[in-house]
C-alpha cells in the first residue's frame, strides 16, 4: 500500500497521474473508431506530423506553439481524410506521403534555423515533469469535447465506421463526420503528446481498442473497456515509470503490451480472429456458385 | 404481380453517360422507376449493373444527361454481402438500428423504447429476431442477408435497392429471399436489384433490364430472355427453353459444358 501511496505526496506525480490517467483514457476511447475503421496507423502518422508543426511553429511564435500545432495536425488529418477518399490511394499510402512530409519539414527547418529545448525533448519521449495547468486544462477540456462529441454523433460514426457506403445514402454526411473525427482525434493527440510522447501515442490509440476487441463483440461495451483499458495502463505505466525511473510514455506503452499479451494468451482462437479482423482485409464471406454468365 | 412500371415515377435517368475517372462505364442510359416497380437488372461482370444501381442511389453522378428524383423520396440500400466487415463488433439489433430515420442527426445515442420496439418488429418478420444479439460474424449467409433487409426495411423505404441479393448465399435461402422481395412487393415497396443469376433469380421477376455498357433491353422475362438479347448482353449464345412456363437459360459456350472421361 505504501507503494501506492508514497508518491502520492508529490504534486508533481500527482499531476502525471492524473494526466497520464485521462490521456490513456481520451486515447483508448478515441482509438476504437481509428481501429475499427483500419486506420491504426494514422495516430503514428498524426503525431509525427504534430510534432513537424510544432517544431515549425515555435521557431518563428513560440507562444503559439500549441495553436500552431493543433492546427497543422488538423490540417494534416483533413488533408489525408481527402487524399484517402477522392484519389486511388488508400488512408495508409495517404497517411505515410503527408504526415512523414510534414514530419521532415519541421525537422529541416529546425535543423536550419532552430535549436532544441526542453518543450521539444518532451514532446518526442513524454514526461511528466513540468506539467502546466494550461496543459491540463487543455487535456481535459479537449476529453471532454471527445466525450461530447461522440455521444452526440454515436449512430452516425458507428454507421460511418461499419459501412460508409450505405451511411452515405442513409441522410449522414460522411465526409463531415469524418472530418470532425479527425479534428477530435488531431486535438487528443495534441493534447496527450507532453506525456505520452510523439513516438509512442500511436500505440495509445491501438492498444487498448485491440484488447477491447478480443473482449467483447459489442461496440457500446468496446468503447467501455478500451476507455478502462487506456486508463489503467495510463495509471500503472505512472507508478513503473516513478519506479523505474524511466520516461512515463514508455512504460505506459509496456503496460499497454502486457496487457494485450495477456489478454491474447488467455483469449480463445476465436477472440484473437475478431482482432485479426481488425485490418481493411477481412476475410471475405465464401460464396457459393451461382449461374454466373 | 406487377412490376413493370405504371404507377407514379420515383427516378428517371434521362441520356445518362456515368464512369470513373473519364472512364465511361455507362453509355445513353434511359430508365425510369415506377411507384410498383420490381426489377432485375441483369449483364455480365464489368457491364455496369452496380454503377446504375449507385446512379439511382445518388453515390455517382452523371457524366452527362440528368437524374431527376421525386422530392423526398426514402431509398434504402441493401449491399453485397462481401463487401462487409463481419468481425465489426455489432450485434443483429445494433446493426438494424443503425439506419434508423434520426441517425443523421445529433441524438442520444442509445436507441428509445419505440425504435427497439420497431426494430424487434422488422426481425420479426424476417424470422431473425431470436438472433437479435447475435453478433452479426455468427449468422449464416441467408441470415445475414435477411439482417441487411431488416436494416433495409427499418428505414420504411418507398424503393429498395439491393446489389447482387443472392450472391454468396444457399440455394434455400435464394427462394427465401425472392419470396421476402416479393411480399415486400406486394407492401408497395418498389424494389430493383442486380444480379448475374438468369435461372435463379432473373426469371422469377416480372421486370428485367439487360445492361453491357448500354441497355440493350428491358420488358418482361418473356420479353427479354431470348437467345439475341442475351447474346448482345452476355457476348455468348444462350439457349432458352420453356419448363414449366419458366424459362430456363442454358449456356451454349463450350468452355461451360463438363466434359468427363473415364
Amino acid at each position: 500500500m505504501d507503494a501506492i501511496l508514497e508518491p502520492l505526496r508529490y504534486a508533481f506525480f500527482l499531476e502525471g497521474l492524473l494526466v497520464a490517467t485521462l490521456s490513456g483514457a481520451l486515447l483508448g476511447f478515441i482509438g476504437v473508431f481509428i481501429v475499427l475503421r483500419g486506420m491504426s496507423y494514422i495516430g503514428h502518422g498524426l503525431s509525427h506530423s504534430i510534432f513537424g508543426g510544432f517544431a515549425a511553429v515555435q521557431l518563428f511564435a513560440a507562444q503559439f506553439y500549441v495553436l500552431g500545432a493543433g492546427l497543422w495536425g488538423i490540417a494534416s488529418a483533413l488533408a489525408i481524410n481527402a487524399v484517402s477518399r477522392r484519389s486511388r490511394l488508400g488512408a495508409d499510402a495517404a497517411i505515410g506521403v503527408i504526415t512523414t512530409a510534414s514530419f521532415a519539414l519541421g525537422v529541416a527547418l529546425f535543423a536550419r534555423f532552430g535549436t532544441s529545448g526542453p518543450s521539444f525533448e518532451n514532446a518526442l519521449f513524454g514526461s511528466i515533469l513540468g506539467i502546466s495547468p494550461e496543459q491540463i486544462i487543455g487535456l481535459v477540456a479537449v476529453s471532454l469535447l471527445a466525450v461530447a462529441f461522440i455521444f452526440l454523433r454515436y449512430r452516425a460514426l458507428l454507421f460511418t465506421t461499419f459501412d460508409p457506403g450505405v451511411a452515405d445514402v442513409s441522410g449522414i454526411r460522411v465526409n463531415r463526420v469524418e472530418a470532425q473525427l479527425m479534428i477530435v482525434l488531431s486535438l487528443a493527440i495534441l493534447a496527450t503528446l507532453t506525456v505520452i510522447g510523439v513516438t509512442l501515442v500511436a500505440a495509445m490509440l491501438v492498444i487498448p481498442a485491440v484488447v477491447a476487441r478480443m473482449l467483447t463483440d459489442s461496440f457500446g461495451r468496446m468503447l467501455a473497456w478500451s476507455t478502462g483499458i487506456g486508463a489503467f495502463c495510463g495509471l500503472v505505466g505512472m507508478y513503473v515509470s516513478y519506479y523505474a525511473e524511466v520516461p512515463s510514455g514508455t512504460m505506459i506503452v509496456l503496460v499497454g503490451a502486457a496487457v494485450f499479451l495477456v489478454v491474447f494468451v488467455l483469449a480463445g482462437r476465436n477472440r484473437r480472429r475478431r482482432s485479426a479482423g481488425l485490418d481493411p482485409h477481412w476475410e471475405p464471406v465464401p460464396a457459393t456458385p451461382s449461374l454466373r454468365s | 404481380m406487377t412490376g413493370t412500371g405504371v404507377g407514379p415515377e420515383l427516378i428517371r435517368l434521362t441520356d445518362v453517360d456515368a464512369g470513373y475517372d473519364h472512364e465511361v462505364v455507362l453509355h445513353d442510359v434511359n430508365v425510369h422507376v415506377h411507384e410498383d416497380q420490381f426489377t432485375g437488372i441483369v449483364g455480365p461482370s464489368g457491364a455496369g449493373k452496380t454503377t446504375l444501381l449507385r446512379l439511382m442511389l445518388g453515390i455517382v453522378r452523371p457524366m452527362s444527361g440528368s437524374i431527376e428524383m421525386r422530392p423526398d423520396l426514402r431509398m434504402a440500400y441493401v449491399p453485397q454481402l462481401e463487401t462487409v466487415n463481419w468481425d465489426f463488433p455489432v450485434t443483429v439489433l445494433e446493426c438494424v438500428l443503425m439506419s434508423g430515420s434520426r441517425v443523421g442527426r445529433v441524438s442520444l445515442p442509445w436507441a428509445s423504447k419505440p425504435e427497439k420496439a420497431e426494430a424487434h418488429a422488422v426481425l420479426e418478420r424476417l424470422g431473425i429476431d431470436t438472433l437479435a444479439d447475435r453478433q452479426i460474424r455468427n449468422l449464416s449467409g441467408g441470415q445475414q442477408q435477411r439482417m441487411f433487409l431488416a436494416r433495409a426495411l427499418y428505414r420504411r423505404p418507398e424503393l429498395l435497392l439491393l446489389d447482387e441479393p443472392t450472391s454468396g448465399v444457399d440455394v434455400t435461402t435464394r427462394h427465401d429471399v425472392l419470396h421476402l422481395l416479393a411480399d415486400l412487393h406486394e407492401d408497395g415497396v418498389a424494389i430493383v436489384l442486380t444480379t448475374h443469376d438468369l435461372n435463379g433469380m432473373a426469371a422469377h421477376l416480372p421486370h428485367l433490364v439487360c445492361v453491357n455498357h448500354r441497355v440493350i433491353a428491358d420488358g418482361t422475362p418473356a420479353d427479354v430472355m431470348r437467345p439475341e438479347v442475351l447474346e448482345q448482353t452476355f457476348g455468348a449464345r444462350m439457349e432458352v427453353l420453356e419448363h414449366l412456363g419458366m424459362r430456363v437459360v442454358v449456356d451454349e459456350r463450350p468452355e461451360h459444358a463438363m466434359k468427363w472421361t473415364s
